[in-house]
Order: structure tokens, then C-alpha cells, then sequence
């Protein structure tokens, strides 16, 4: 039993170096002495802390949350003392810091008993909503690298329905192996989680998109659904090619769609799932476990023992360092710290940032392997190769060359925000050009240019609604005024000032009636226009009206 | 820990620019040793000359310009678009003639519109047609294969006679149309395609030794496609285009006008379709594009060969062409994934 595979256009091959961090199997990382939790480890609203310091904390208890939906609490990843909620160095992008709450590790590792746990139904017995719920509580969220919160993401494609649900084991940067090692590990718990998956979304079938340079994977999981009670679920085996694990190019290869330019992939009855979130609502329903631990990879030239480990969230790198026996070289400026892969991972400051949820791999990079030089490039030769290779067919040159020129809307033009960041164009290019650094500094430029825009926007309907309020005041005022002189008047009516043959209401009236022609009469510099100049002024409206209406 | 961070992928390219350049190099040898194999040592004397005079060029330029010298000379951009600009003269041009070339080639081909990547005219053919346009006489005087007249000159001969050391009259008699020439004349005469071809410039294919020297392009060609240096599109479209005319001018009219395969193995079209029209910075990028733009250029090759005012028209069909690649880019952008549209 197979369906008939598609291919996406472009993406590249490349040396997977899979092995070395596969060989060892799934080791279980030892505690370290601290934890470091950043309140926000997930993409939406962020969390509040619900401890202080001195609290003593056990293993699964929620420690930081938010009342929005978009969001996922944090919980203690094992039992010791709140020892600082301050700002730590995370794991992001901008090498920034953030707040984090700080467990000093007792050792003990004492689990929270949950309450609700034994007055609780069976799973069986849960609605959808109740699942959905358990979810959101347990802090889960996708593990595939979007880290978007899982209970969200579920409830949307549950209210929008679901035709087909895609799980992603495809797992195709290089040297990343977490995944193959949780499915070789975890097969069963993937399943039941599919499981749950199928009960709250009711899909009509299920794909599970593995590649085919994971065969032991492929076999556990075929084995695994056999074995289990899912319905129509399928393991399917997709060619070796990167970036075949992006959602869109997943969706593209097993259904043949494509998510259409600016939705989603709920907006074509698809909902797509990473198999480590599986895992993730597996334990939560069945153990009652919240989201503590992930499994993660640590590879590179520049560690002596590449492997996986199952370690705590919140673990530091250097702990995890030193379990894979440390760096292999001593001079620290000869290697570069990566988390994620190559292709789409970044750079880390130093290994003092924890484990995250989204920490999917630690790559250790000996420094002269990196192939840039940073701020110099040779320049684009127009070579087309970066077409080639783009996933998404877009004209990477081309935006390149408009993002350099800061001609951000032409970039536009050129679909910036299709770009999915897979890094091929840039892998690909003979001049080196940070391509992609490009396009996400364009993607910032144009998203904060648009902010500013909705800003002024709301600032100037606020100043034409103050005007009118002032305006409203003032011939309140004015109105009060008349009344008020009119009662003096025939209270004192011999007074000799007033001239009592004109009726002050007419005069008042006359006044406003005067005032509003010359202010129509004033001339404005739209006035006198040619008709081509009024045709242009015409045009000029009906483009920023448009582009209005598309930002809305 | 390097505190340099430095943005994702961190994957160097299989291709760097200079393996690129590298490529087209050893792309060009096996058509240029033909090259110097009928033609004898003044053709590599151009080569020389052209190259030692590009790196200065290029070098001055950076200069001025305020831009690391080391990496763009060995990125060996100069040395191609030399070396293609060197193939285009006679052989035994004088010094003079090649430097003026080349600094037209580099200063205003090139760096006055930015250096590589930005010129939106493929540089050797810009400073081609400066000399053609300008010095047609020692432009247009070329010398008989030495198959042919017999007679060979040393390297020294042809040294000398680069640098005017030696006496012009004496090789006079050596020079001669190039087959090309003599069918472009034969044509105005109106000479029927049979009675042209009786002179002896003419061989099998196209002209005597010219049509090894395509064989020798065609071999470097197919090395740029196998090693993926450029991709098969333009040189596919310039001949496509070329043949199109060819084709249904000679079935129309077979005789008068020669046949489609002395066209395509007389004059430049091999390396123009291989070497000069793929030049990627000037030529359009997308794939769509890129085959219009080549047959443009194919079309336009046979255009100015039967009906122009030049015996072979490679240098200009490619300028035309790279004026167009632009606005042709524009119309052709592929269809984005996820797109509404069927097919753009």
C-alpha cells in the first residue's frame, strides 16, 4: 500500500553526517546542578512567573504561564529552590538575554503529584476539548522547530477540519538525528499520539513522511502502526532531499498541494505535526507527564562524542557538552556553537544557554569550516543557481538585489515573504552571499515599516477625532453662552449696549453660516489643479486605499 | 566560543566563483589549442598579451576604486573575459590594438558600472566592438589557416610582429577573409552557395580548420553542461535560434544559401552559444528567459550574417540581447509555489 509521491521543485543534497551522532543510541543525560528556564520558549504570548525566589519547586510543576491561548507554561523540569528570576542569556537568534526563572537543582528529583490525576476520567472518556485542554497544560508545543503551541494549533485545525494529517519524521537538515532516535526509541508513544491526534482532529487518513536514509525508523514506525488500532495511517517513505521536512514541501511531496501564497496549511484541510510533538501528547495523556524533557542531538567535527540525549529542559549546553565528552579542541575561538542544523540553525554566544524547547540540535562547528567570511562577499554574478535550488521558486538573486538596494517593497514584489529560510540559495552561491541574512533583515525592515505605518495610521485618526471633539466642545460652549446671554437679556432689558432689533439667534447663526463659507471659500492646495494633476492625486489614493486594504 | 555570529547555512558552496572561472577556462583550452593548431603562435600571443593586460587593468581599477585587489584578481574574471576577447582578434594583432581593446573591455565594460556583477554588457564583447567599429582594417585582416598557405611563423615571428619589430608587407601575403567573409562576399555578388564554396578556405563543415576549432568549442561546451558550470538553456536557444532561420532559408532556397551545419561550425556561434552568451551577470536569469534571450541571440546571429553589414554578428546579437535581459527577466519570473495563478 503507497500513494504516488511528488516532488517539490529545486532543493539540494547534501552530506548528512548522520551516522556519527546515530552510532551511540539514546542516552539519558545525567541532572545538572541548575536550571535555567526562560519564561518564553514558545512562538506567541509570553509568560508570567507564578514562583519567586526562595519557593521550592518539584518536577512538573507549572512555575510560569499566561492566560492567552497562543502560549505554553513552563514547568519545573525536576524538583530544588527558585534561586533567580532575572535576565539570563537564551538561545535566540539576536544572542540577547531574557528573563528566566533559575532552579537550583536539589538532586532528589521529586515529581508533583497531580491531584486531578486520580479523580480524573479515563483518556478514553475525555472529549475533545478536555484533550485539548490536558494538552495546552502540559506546556506542549511543536518540537519539529517552530516550538508554535501545540494545543492552538490543534484547536484551530479542529474548528476548521481536517482531511488529512501529516506527521513529520522527515528530519532532513544534516547532522541532526533526534528525531530518527526518538522514533527508533519511541515508536509506540508516536503512535498512541497520532492517536489522540486522530480523535480530537477525526481525519479521513494519516501520513507519516519519514526519508529514506532512516530505514531502522521506517521499519519501527511500520511495525508500530501495525501493531497499534490507527486507522488509515500510513508510513511513508520520501526521498532523501533537503529541505523535504518544511511543512510546505512535506505537504507538497505527499499530497501533491501546495498550501496557497499567504495561508495555511489548515486552509487546505491539512494539518501537519512533528512525531516529537506525538511523543510529547503520549506521555502528558498517558503518564500525566508535562513537557520537560526533549531529546537532543549533540554532532559537529568539534565534539569528541557525537549522540543523543534525553535531556531536561532548561539543562545548560556546557552540562551537555561535557557529557559528549567535550570539545575536542581547548582554544574556544577555534570552534563556533550552533544550535539547530546547518542550514537553518544559528549561532549561540557561548554554551552557557540552556535547552529549550526548541533546541533540537547543538552542532559543534570547528571555526575554520564556516565558510564566510563576515562582511565580506564576493558579489553576485547573477548565476541563477540560487533559482535552481529555492523551494519555494522564488528569484533569491533577485530579492537579493532589491533587499541590497533597500528597495524593500520591490522585494516584495518578488515574494520576500514566501521566503521559508532553508538556507539552499545561500548554501549554493559561488559568491558566498549571506543570502538569507538578507531577506530576514528585509523581512524586519518591511514588518517594522509596516508597523509604523499602522501606528501613524492610528495616530492620525486619533488627531482627526480630537478635532472634531474640540470642535463639537466649542460650539457647545457657544450654544451655553447664547443661552446664558439671552437669559441676561430679558432679565435686564433696558440695558442700552444690546441692540434688540437684531435677533441674537439669527446674528449667532449668520456668525457660523459666515465663518463655514470662508472657510470654504479659503483656498486649499488642491485647488486649481490641472486634470492630469487631479488624475495623478486620484491615482496616489486608490494605491494607498489598495495597499491599506492588503495590509488589512 | 567565537563571539562572531555568523548567520545560517553554515555549508560552503560545491562551486566557489573562481571554480566557476576555473571551469570556463579549462572549457576554453581544447577549442583554443585548435585554435593555435591552425592559426599558429599568434593566437596565443593575443591570449598573453590580453590576460597580462586585463590583470592591470584590473588591478588599477580596484585601486582606484578602493577595493581589495587580491581576491578579484584570482577570482580569474579578468582572465576570462580576456581570453574570450582574445579569441575574437585576428591573430597577430598589434599590441596597441589588444590594449586599447582590453581597456575598453575592462575600465568601460567593466568597473565603470561597478566591477563584477554589475555590468549590464558582457565586457569582452563591449571592447570587441569598440576595435571592430573602430579599427576595421586591422580588424578585419586575418590570415589564411597554415594548413592551407603553407607557411607557419615562429613564436618570435609572431612576437615581433605584435610589437611591430617586424615588417607588416612581409606576411601580407598570408592574410585573407575569413571563410565566413568570402561567403558573406560571394553572396553580395550573387554567387550561388556551389560556385562560393570552390574556394579552398572551405571544408567539410564549415571553414577549412574553423570547423575543427567549433569541434574544439563544442568539447569545452559539453564539459560546462557536465560540470554543471553553466546550464543547458542558452547555448540550446542561441543554436535553436540560429538553425530555426537556417534551416528554413536554406530549404527555400538551397542554392544560394549555405547549409545549416556550415552555419554552425563557421565563425563564433559554438563559443558565442557556449562561452560568451552564457555569461551569466549579463544574461537573463531565469530559465524561461534564458531561452528566449538565446534564441534572440541565435536569430539575431543569422540576421546580421545573411542581411547586416558584418560577416558574422556574435557581438552584437549578444549586446542587443543583454540590453533585453533585464526586461526579459521581468516577464519570465517562474510561477511561487502555493501561487494562485495555473502558470504564469
Amino acid at each position: 500500500m503507497s500513494i504516488k509521491l511528488h516532488e517539490f521543485h529545486g532543493g539540494m543534497h547534501t552530506e548528512d553526517h548522520k551516522a556519527e551522532s546515530l552510532a551511540p543510541g539514546l542516552q539519558q543525560a545525567t541532572l545538572p546542578a541548575q536550571l535555567t528556564l526562560p519564561l518564553k520558549q514558545h512562538i506567541g504570548d509570553s509568560n508570567k512567573p507564578l514562583v519567586t525566589i526562595g519557593d521550592r519547586v518539584l518536577r512538573g510543576q507549572v512555575i510560569a504561564d499566561s492566560s492567552s491561548l497562543i502560549s505554553a507554561p513552563i514547568h519545573a523540569s525536576s524538583s530544588g529552590v527558585v534561586s533567580g528570576i532575572s535576565a539570563q542569556p537564551i538561545p535566540h537568534p539576536s544572542g540577547q538575554c531574557d528573563v528566566c526563572i533559575v532552579i537550583d537543582v536539589d538532586g532528589k528529583d521529586e515529581s508533583i503529584e497531580s491531584q486531578s490525576q486520580s479523580q480524573s476520567k479515563k483518556i478514553e472518556d475525555l472529549s475533545a476539548s478536555e484533550l485539548i485542554d490536558k494538552i495546552h497544560r502540559a506546556g506542549i508545543v511543536g518540537l519539529g522547530g517552530a516550538v508554535f503551541p501545540a494545543a492552538a494549533k490543534i484547536s484551530r485545525g479542529d474548528n476548521l477540519g481536517i482531511k488529512t494529517l501529516i506527521i513529520n519524521g522527515a528530519e532532513c537538515e544534516p547532522y541532526i538525528t533526534c528525531d530518527d532516535t526518538l522514533m527508533q526509541n519511541y515508536a509506540s508513544e508516536v503512535v498512541s499520539g497520532i492517536g489522540y491526534l486522530q480523535r480530537i482532529l477525526k481525519p479521513e487518513n494519516t501520513l507519516i513522511g519519514i526519508e529514506d536514509n532512516k530505514p531502522v525508523a521506517i521499519k519501527l514506525m511500520q511495525a508500530a502502526v501495525i501493531e497499534s488500532a490507527v486507522a488509515k495511517t500510513e508510513v511513508i517513505t520520501i526521498p532523501t532531499i533537503y529541505p523535504s521536512g518544511g511543512e510546505k514541501q512535506l505537504i507538497k511531496i505527499l499530497t501533491g498541494k501546495e498550501v496557497p501564497a499567504g495561508k495555511l496549511a489548515f486552509d487546505i484541510g491539512l494539518f501537519c505535526q512533528n512525531v516529537g510533538t506525538c511523543v510529547a501528547i503520549t506521555q502528558t495523556l498517558e503518564q500525566s507527564q508535562p513537557l520537560i524533557s526533549r531529546i537532543v542531538t549533540i554532532s559537529g567535527d568539534g565534539i569528541q562524542q557525537p549522540g543523543n540525549w534525553e535531556v531536561r529542559l532548561g539543562t545548560p549546553i556546557s552540562h551537555l557538552i561535557n557529557l559528549a565528552g567535550g570539545y575536542k579542541r581547548n582554544q574556544s575561538e577555534s570552534q563556533h556553537l550552533v544550535m539547530g542544523g546547518p542550514m537553518m540553525g544559528f549561532s549561540l554566544p557561548s554554551d552557557h544557554v540552556p535547552v529549550v524547547k526548541a533546541t533540537n540540535n547543538i552542532l559543534v562547528m570547528l571555526q575554520e569550516t564556516i565558510p564566510f567570511t563576515p562582511g565580506y562577499h564576493d558579489e553576485c554574478i547573477r548565476c541563477g543557481k540560487c533559482a535552481d535550488v529555492c523551494p519555494a521558486q522564488l528569484l533569491p538573486q533577485q530579492m537579493y538585489w532589491e533587499a541590497r538596494a533597500k528597495n524593500y517593497e520591490r522585494s516584495e514584489e518578488y515574494h520576500l515573504f514566501d521566503c521559508i529560510e532553508c538556507g539552499c540559495c545561500a548554501a549554493v552561491c559561488p559568491s558566498q552571499i549571506p543570502l538569507v541574512q538578507y531577506y530576514r533583515a528585509a523581512k524586519s525592515e518591511v514588518r517594522a515599516s509596516r508597523q509604523a505605518l499602522f501606528r501613524s495610521d492610528r495616530a492620525r485618526l486619533r488627531f482627526e477625532f480630537r478635532e472634531q471633539r474640540l470642535l463639537l466642545k466649542k460650539q457647545q460652549d457657544e450654544e451655553r453662552r447664547r443661552i446664558k446671554r439671552e437669559a441676561l437679556q430679558k432679565k435686564n432689558p433696558k440695558n442700552p449696549d444690546t441692540k434688540t432689533e437684531v435677533d441674537p439667534v439669527q446674528a449667532a447663526l449668520e456668525r457660523v453660516k459666515a465663518k463655514k463659507q470662508s472657510q470654504a471659500a479659503e483656498p486649499k492646495n488642491t485647488t486649481n489643479l490641472t486634470p492630469a494633476q487631479l488624475e495623478k492625486i486620484e491615482e496616489a489614493d486608490a494605491r494607498r486605499r489598495a495597499a491599506r486594504e492588503q495590509r488589512e | 566560543m567565537t563571539s562572531v555570529m555568523v548567520s545560517s547555512p553554515y555549508v560552503s558552496p560545491s562551486k566557489s566563483l573562481r571554480q566557476l572561472m576555473i571551469n570556463v577556462i579549462i572549457g576554453l583550452i581544447p577549442g583554443t589549442l585548435a585554435y593555435i593548431w591552425f592559426f599558429g603562435y599568434g593566437v596565443m600571443v593575443n591570449i598573453i598579451l590580453a590576460i597580462a593586460f586585463a590583470l592591470i587593468f584590473e588591478a588599477i581599477a580596484l585601486k582606484l576604486r578602493d577595493k581589495p585587489i587580491r581576491p578579484h584578481l584570482t577570482d580569474f574574471s579578468a582572465v576570462v573575459a580576456a581570453w574570450l576577447f582574445a579569441l575574437c582578434l585576428p591573430m597577430n594583432s598589434p599590441w596597441w590594438l589588444v590594449l586599447i581593446g582590453i581597456g575598453f573591455t575592462m575600465i568601460a565594460g567593466k568597473h565603470l558600472y561597478g566591477g563584477l556583477g554589475f555590468n549590464p554588457f558582457n565586457p569582452a564583447m563591449v571592447g570587441y566592438v569598440v576595435l571592430l567599429i573602430s579599427f576595421p582594417k586591422e580588424m578585419t585582416t586575418w590570415y589564411l589557416p597554415e594548413v592551407i598557405s603553407g607557411d607557419s611563423l615562429s613564436l618570435l615571428d609572431s612576437l615581433a610582429y605584435s610589437f611591430g619589430f617586424a615588417d607588416i608587407q612581409q606576411w601580407d601575403a598570408l592574410s585573407s577573409a575569413t571563410p565566413l567573409d568570402q561567403y558573406k562576399t560571394g553572396l553580395t555578388q550573387d554567387l550561388a552557395a556551389s560556385e562560393i564554396f570552390q574556394s579552398p578556405v572551405f571544408g567539410t563543415l564549415g571553414g577549412v580548420g574553423w570547423e575543427w576549432i567549433a569541434g574544439g568549442w563544442l568539447i569545452g561546451g559539453a564539459w560546462l553542461l557536465i560540470s554543471r558550470t553553466i546550464n543547458w538553456h542558452i547555448p540550446v536557444a542561441v543554436l535553436v535560434g540560429l538553425l530555426i532561420f537556417a534551416i528554413g532559408e536554406y530549404i527555400s532556397d538551397p542554392g544560394t544559401r549555405a547549409s545549416p551545419l556550415f552555419h554552425l561550425f563557421s565563425g563564433s556561434i559554438i563559443i558565442g552559444a557556449f562561452f560568451i552568451a552564457t555569461d551569466p551577470v549579463t544574461a537573463a536569469t531565469t530559465n524561461k528567459g534564458r531561452i528566449i534571450y538565446g534564441m534572440m541571440i541565435g536569430m539575431l546571429i543569422y540576421i546580421i550574417r545573411s542581411w547586416g553589414g558584418y560577416p558574422d554578428g556574435v557581438a552584437f546579437a549578444v549586446l542587443l540581447a543583454n540590453m533585453c535581459a533585464p526586461f526579459i527577466d521581468y516577464y519570465t519570473q517562474p510561477r511561487i509555489y502555493g501561487s494562485q495563478d495555473k502558470d504564469e
